[in-house]
C-alpha cells in the first residue's frame, strides 16, 4: 500500500472555514484515534479522507451506518464483497444466497452476537445491533484501511471491546473518530485531537492518559 | 360582528373553496351544453334484465367462459409484466429530458387507442393486444417507479467499496431500498391491467370485453352476468391467488396462452408507415399548399367539435365524480361504520372501482341509449369508488377526541374539512385520466374525441385518425400540467407512493 498523506486540505461550509488547512500522513499498519468535540470536524475530516483514497481499498463505517433496512442482514454485510463479485453473482445471491458466502459471513455475526439476526430486515433491528452490521459489513469487506465514525457509540461495556477488538483485527491501518477516550487509548496506536478544524494534539496512543485529551473538549 | 365578517371573508377567500366553486359553476354551465337524454324506449326493463340476469347468472357455457377469463389474464400478465420491465429501464434513465417527454406522451395515448393503431397493422394478432397495454403502461411505470427510486435514501451507495458495478450497486441500494413500495405500486397496476386487459375486447382482442359484447348483441344476459360475476371474483380475490412464487409461473405461461390470432402481414406493416398515415394531401404530391387547407379542415369539422365535447364531458364527470366520492366515503370509514356495515362499505367501494368505466358505460348505453349521461354516470361510479376508498381509508388515521359529535355533524365538522385537501388532491390527479377516459368513450358513440377518431379509422382515413389521436394526447398533457400546477398553487402534497 502506498502511503496515504493528505497534504494542506480545507474543508468549507457555505464561506465558513470548518476544517484546515491541515496535513496528515499515515503510516501502513497504524491505528489512528480522531478525537475532539462533536462539531469539531472530525467526520468532516474522515470525509476529506474516504474521497481521496477510495481507491486504495478503503472500508467506510459512517455514523449513519448506511444500512439498507430492507435487506436482510446476511445481504448488508455482503454488500462488503459487491466489488469482488460479478454482476451475475450479485443478482444471484440477492435472490438466493451462495452457501459459501453464507459460511464466511454466519462465523462473522457469531462473533459479534447476532448470528441469530442473519435473516432478518436489518431496519427491524434495534441501534446496537445494527451497528454491529455495519461493523460485519466493513470487516468483511476486508480492505486496506478502516474509515470508521464512532463504530461503537450504541453499543456498551463488553459489547464495545467486542466490537473494537474485531474491527482493529481486521484492519492494521485504521482512522477512527471516537468520543470514548479511554477505548480509543487502549485500542489505537496514535491520537490525533481536533479542536476548531485544526490538528491540536498528535502524539503515541501509549504516551496519553485520559487526562491529557481532557484539554480538547 | 367584525369577526363575524372577517371569519365569513375567510371561507371565501380561501384558495380552496374558491377552486372547488369554480369548477362547480364550470360544471354546471358545462351540463347545461350537454346532451343527456335518454333515448331508449325501454331502458329500466333492459335494466332489470340485465340484473336479473347478474343474480340468476348461466355458467353452463364452461368453455367459453373460461376462453375470456384466461385470454384477460394472459394479456393483462404479458402487457404489465412487458410494461414493468420496460418501465424500469426507463426509469433508471429518466432524467434525460427525451425520455420524461416520450414518456409522457406515450401514456398520454389510451391504451385503447393504442390498440387501434396496432390493428391496421399487425392485424389481430396478440402482439396489437400487449402492446397495446405495454406501451402506455411502461410510460406510467418509468414515472412512478423513477419518482419511487428517486425517494430513497442515498448514504448507502455512499459505503460501498470502490469498484462495485453499475448493477449490483442499484440492485443493492435503491432497488432494494424501494422494494416494498415498487411491489405494492406494480400490484396496483396489474389490477388496472386486468381492466385494460379486458376493455381491449371491445376493439377486437379476444378478452372479456369482447365476448361481454357478442352475449350483450345476442341478448344473452345470463351470460353476460356470469362474465361480470368471474371478473368482479378475479379481481376481488387478486391478493390470494397474486403471490410472489407463482408470479414467475404466471408471466411464463402467459405468452403462451395468448391465443394465435391471425398472422401479422409484413406488407401492412410497411403500407401503414410509408402511405396510411401520410397526411392525404401529401400522399397525392400537392405539398404545403394542399396540406394547410386538409389540417384546417380535419381541425373546424372534427377536432375542435371533439375537444369540445371532451372538455364539456370531462368538467361533469369531474364535478359529480367529487360529489359521489364526498357521499361514498364514510363507507370505507371506521367513524361511521361499525364492523357489519364497515364490511359491506368496503365490498361496495371495491365494485366500484373494480368496474372499468368503458366496460359500464358500454352497459349503461346498452339500457339507455347513446348519450353524455352513461358516460358520466359511468365515469363519476368507477373514479368515485377510487378515490372515495383511498379517502375512507385516510379518514382511518385520523383520531377524534372521545366527545366528537356523531352523525352529520361529525361528517361536516370534524372529517371532511380535514380530508378536504387529500380528496382536491386525488381528484386533481384523476382529472387527467377521467380525460383520456371520456376521450376514448367516444367509441361508443358519444361524440368525444374518440368518436372522431373511430370514424376515421373505420373510413379508413388514418392519416386524419393519428393526428386526432395526437391532439388528444396534448389535450391530456395540457389537463395534467394544469392539474399539477393547481395543486402546487393550493399546496395539496401529493407522492407517487401515495398514487391511487
Amino acid at each position: 500500500m502506498d502511503s496515504l498523506a493528505l497534504t494542506d486540505i480545507v474543508a468549507d461550509y457555505g464561506t465558513q472555514r470548518v476544517l484546515g488547512p491541515l496535513s496528515i500522513t499515515l503510516a501502513p499498519g497504524e491505528r489512528v484515534a480522531l478525537v475532539g468535540k462533536s462539531g469539531a470536524g472530525k467526520s468532516t475530516l474522515l470525509g476529506i479522507m474516504h474521497r481521496h483514497w477510495q481507491r486504495q481499498g478503503v472500508a467506510l463505517m459512517p455514523q449513519e451506518l448506511g444500512l439498507v433496512p430492507s435487506l436482510s442482514v446476511f445481504h448488508n454485510v455482503f454488500m462488503g464483497r459487491l466489488a469482488r463479485r460479478s454482476a451475475w453473482y450479485n443478482l444471484a445471491s440477492l435472490v438466493r444466497p451462495f452457501r459459501r458466502d453464507v459460511a464466511t459471513i454466519l462465523p462473522l455475526l457469531e462473533q459479534l452476537g447476532i448470528a441469530d439476526k442473519c435473516w432478518t430486515a436489518s431496519g427491524e433491528l434495534s441501534g446496537g445491533q445494527r451497528q454491529r452490521v455495519a461493523a460485519a459489513r466493513a470487516i468483511h469487506q476486508q480492505g486496506e484501511l478502516l474509515l470508521a465514525d464512532e463504530p461503537v457509540s450504541a453499543l456498551d461495556g463488553p459489547l464495545s471491546e467486542t466490537v473494537m477488538a474485531a474491527l482493529t483485527e481486521a484492519y492494521p491501518t485504521a482512522v477512527l473518530a471516537m468520543h470514548d477516550v479511554e477505548l480509543a487509548l487502549r485500542y489505537t496506536d496514535r491520537v490525533i485531537g481536533i479542536a476548531d478544524g485544526t490538528i491540536a494534539l498528535d502524539a503515541p496512543s501509549h504516551a496519553l492518559g485520559p487526562q491529557d485529551l481532557r484539554v480538547l473538549y | 360582528m367584525d369577526s363575524y365578517r372577517t371569519g365569513k371573508a375567510a371561507f371565501w377567500h380561501s384558495p380552496t373553496v374558491r377552486t372547488s366553486l369554480a369548477f362547480v359553476v364550470l360544471a354546471i354551465a358545462c351540463a347545461l351544453l350537454a346532451d343527456f337524454r335518454i333515448s331508449a324506449h325501454d331502458p329500466w326493463g333492459e335494466l332489470g334484465r340485465l340484473l336479473l340476469g347478474v343474480v340468476q347468472p348461466n355458467f353452463t357455457a364452461v368453455d367459453y367462459l373460461g376462453e375470456a377469463i384466461l385470454r384477460t389474464l394472459a394479456f393483462a400478465f404479458v402487457g404489465v409484466g412487458l410494461g414493468a420491465a420496460a418501465g424500469m429501464l426507463l426509469a433508471l434513465v429518466f432524467r434525460h429530458r427525451t425520455v420524461r417527454t416520450l414518456c409522457a406522451f406515450v401514456r398520454a395515448i389510451h391504451e385503447l387507442f393504442w390498440a387501434l393503431i396496432f390493428l391496421q397493422f399487425f392485424g389481430l394478432h396478440p402482439l396489437t393486444g400487449v402492446l397495446a397495454i405495454a406501451l402506455p403502461y411502461a410510460g406510467v411505470f418509468a414515472k412512478v417507479y423513477a419518482e419511487i427510486l428517486e425517494e430513497t435514501d442515498p448514504e448507502p451507495s455512499r459505503i460501498l467499496p470502490h469498484g462495485t458495478g453499475g448493477i449490483s450497486a442499484l440492485a443493492y441500494t435503491r432497488i432494494s431500498q424501494a422494494w416494498p413500495h415498487l411491489v405494492s405500486y406494480t400490484a396496483y397496476r396489474l389490477e388496472c391491467g386486468l381492466r385494460s386487459s379486458a376493455v381491449l375486447g371491445f376493439v377486437g382482442i379476444p378478452t372479456l370485453g369482447f365476448y361481454l359484447d357478442s352475449s350483450f348483441s345476442q341478448g344473452q344476459y345470463a351470460t353476460v352476468g356470469a362474465l361480470l360475476l368471474l371478473f368482479y371474483g378475479l379481481i376481488a380475490t387478486l391478493k390470494l391467488w397474486v403471490r410472489p412464487r407463482l408470479l414467475p409461473l404466471y408471466l411464463l405461461a402467459a405468452p403462451f396462452l395468448l391465443g394465435s390470432g391471425l398472422p401479422i402481414r409484413w406488407q401492412n406493416v410497411s403500407r401503414f408507415f410509408t402511405e396510411d398515415i401520410v397526411p392525404a394531401p401529401l400522399r397525392r404530391g400537392e405539398g404545403l399548399d394542399g396540406l394547410l387547407p386538409w389540417l384546417g379542415e380535419l381541425l373546424a369539422d372534427q377536432a375542435l367539435p371533439g375537444i369540445w365535447n371532451t372538455l364539456i364531458l370531462t368538467q361533469v364527470a369531474l364535478v359529480v365524480t367529487g360529489l359521489l366520492t364526498l357521499a361514498l366515503y364514510p363507507l370505507a370509514s371506521r367513524h361511521f361504520t361499525n364492523r357489519l356495515s364497515g364490511a359491506l362499505g368496503h365490498t361496495l367501494l371495491v365494485i366500484l372501482r373494480s368496474t372499468p368505466e368503458y366496460l359500464l358505460a358500454f352497459i349503461l348505453l346498452q339500457l339507455w341509449g347513446p348519450s353524455m349521461l352513461p358516460a358520466v354516470v359511468a365515469l363519476a361510479i368507477h373514479n368515485g369508488g377510487i378515490i372515495g376508498h383511498l379517502i375512507g381509508r385516510r379518514s382511518n388515521a385520523i383520531a377524534l377526541r372521545p366527545d366528537a359529535p356523531r352523525g352529520v355533524e361529525r361528517y361536516a365538522f370534524e372529517l371532511t374539512p380535514r380530508l378536504y385537501g387529500p380528496f382536491l388532491a386525488f381528484l386533481f390527479y384523476r382529472w387527467e385520466i377521467i380525460m383520456r377516459e371520456t376521450a376514448i368513450l367516444g367509441i361508443l358513440g358519444i361524440a368525444t374525441l374518440g368518436f372522431y377518431v373511430d370514424s376515421a379509422i373505420q373510413e379508413i382515413r388514418f392519416d386524419q385518425a393519428l393526428v386526432l389521436i395526437v391532439i388528444t394526447a396534448l389535450l391530456n398533457i395540457g389537463v395534467d400540467i394544469l392539474a399539477r400546477h393547481l395543486r402546487a398553487r393550493l399546496r395539496l402534497r401529493h407522492t407517487a407512493t401515495s398514487e391511487p
